[in-house]
């Protein structure tokens, strides 16, 4: 075999180990997004509910709280950015990163100081990286994140929050994550959780128009009814993206691997083809090796004839 | 026919049981509330503890429920908790030496966890 041959051989037989291991890491990822999404959808009455009772304290109450009032003079926030542990995933990290780092400018411009927090190490890596600075940071649960993972990312937020702005508390939180859309389609959206403006939550909450809520009765009382539920709120939310950032790394995943999975495929036909010319020419120079070696022979025989 | 109430028991992750009963017990933080149906329209702060639903065809469901709201309006009610079980999922013996094992590690809050689970599954009984 010509040396030639010999090298798309090799090249051949490392392309089709690759495309084992993407065709197996498409459809790990596959299965996960199953999986996720129906997390997501096991979330949901949770999320609505709880949805349900803020409007209702909210519009039924006339009572101010820290976290649904606008602070006047906003000078710090906090930004949360989801994002995953693992790569291999195409643009997934970098599309949310960027929405982070839009959005942190955007404040910044607005003249508020932003302080970081991140999911994921991907995103731990890229700020690490530009040396930036990370209020706090949270890893390892990315790919399967449970209620008890949110109450950890929301617990310090929460705290942040409720600390006054001069001992070094924030005035508003702001969420960025990847919306999982459909399978082809997920999107990384950024999202403010506080101050809660109760328009949005009540133009979320309006199952069908008309529909009148109803006067409650709140046990022990409407502040204290809202004091607990909106950490809740807050951690059913970032549960919430958890999940749907957790979905949308999966798909992103599988489409990465899908695409990784076709080239290789190409790059197979493209190789087998070149192997085969190779092989091709090396047979036809070997015969016109034998024939002209012959005829050379049959020259020189003819000749000592004479 | 009996007024019934339509009950949701929501878990963070789950919805855990849901269906129609006649009444409800449940703890708030200012006491012990039952709900029957034709309740005026309640909002309130759940205690960990026992929750008691009688279900319409005669039975009772009881499950631990850690912290979390009671809402009722229009005679549907939804519980809502970060972490419920129902009384048959359950465990005894293994609550039990988690609350062993928390009395001995003095880890108040898992005691507290692993009480509210055998109160429900006691109360079941």
């Amino acid at each position: 075999m010509g040396a030639q041959l010999r090298v798309y051989k090799r090249r051949i037989r490392s392309v089709s180990a690759t495309k084992k291991i993407t065709k197996a890491m498409e459809m790990i990822a596959a299965s996960r997004v199953v999986k996720a999404q129906r997390k997501v959808a096991a979330s949901t009455p949770y999320a609505t509910e709880l949805t349900r009772a803020v409007t209702a304290v909210a519009t039924g109450s006339n009572t101010k709280h820290p976290l649904t009032t606008e602070a006047e003079n906003p000078t710090r926030a906090a930004v949360l950015l989801l994002t995953s542990d693992r790569g291999l995933a195409g643009a997934f990290n970098s599309n949310a990163i960027k929405a982070a780092e839009r959005l942190t400018e955007r404040l910044e411009a607005e003249g508020k100081e932003v302080d970081s927090y991140i999911v994921g190490r991907r995103g731990v890596a890229h700020y690490n990286f530009r040396e930036r600075k990370i209020a706090e940071s949270f890893t390892g649960f990315t790919d399967d994140p449970s209620y008890a993972d949110a109450k950890k990312v929301a617990a310090p937020l929460i705290e942040a929050i409720e600390t006054e702005t001069a001992e070094g508390g924030v005035d508003e939180l702001h969420i960025v994550y990847t919306e999982f859309v459909s399978m082809m389609t997920q999107t990384a959206i950024e999202a403010r959780l506080l101050p809660l403006s109760l328009d949005e939550v009540a133009e979320e909450a309006k199952p069908e128009k008309g529909e009148i809520l109803p006067l409650f009765d709140f046990e022990p009382s409407a502040e204290d009814v809202l004091d607990a539920l909106l950490p809740r709120y807050v951690e059913s939310r970032i549960y919430n993206a958890l999940l749907q950032s957790a979905a949308s790394k999966h798909a992103a995943t599988r489409r990465a691997m899908k695409s990784a999975t076709d080239n290789a495929g190409e790059l197979i036909e493209t190789l087998t083809r070149l192997a085969n010319q190779a092989r091709q020419a090396e047979i036809t120079q070997e015969i016109s090796e034998i024939v002209g070696g012959a005829s050379a022979l049959a020259d020189a025989t003819a000749g000592s004839d004479r | 026919m009996a007024a019934e109430l339509h009950v949701a028991l929501v878990a963070a992750d789950r919805e855990v049981w849901s269906g129609q009963a006649t009444l409800v017990v449940a703890r708030t933080t200012s006491g012990d509330i039952g709900v029957m149906p034709g309740h005026q329209p309640l909002l309130g702060v759940l205690e960990s503890g026992p929750v008691t639903i009688r279900t319409s065809d005669g039975g009772t469901v009881v499950a631990a429920v850690h912290g979390g709201f009671i809402s009722f309006a229009d005679d549907k009610l939804s519980l809502l908790a970060e972490v419920a079980e129902l009384s048959d999922e359950i465990d005894v013996q293994r609550v039990e030496r988690e609350l062993e094992r928390a009395k001995a590690e003095d880890d108040a809050e898992a005691e507290r966890r692993a009480d509210v689970r055998l109160r429900a599954a006691t109360a079941a009984r």
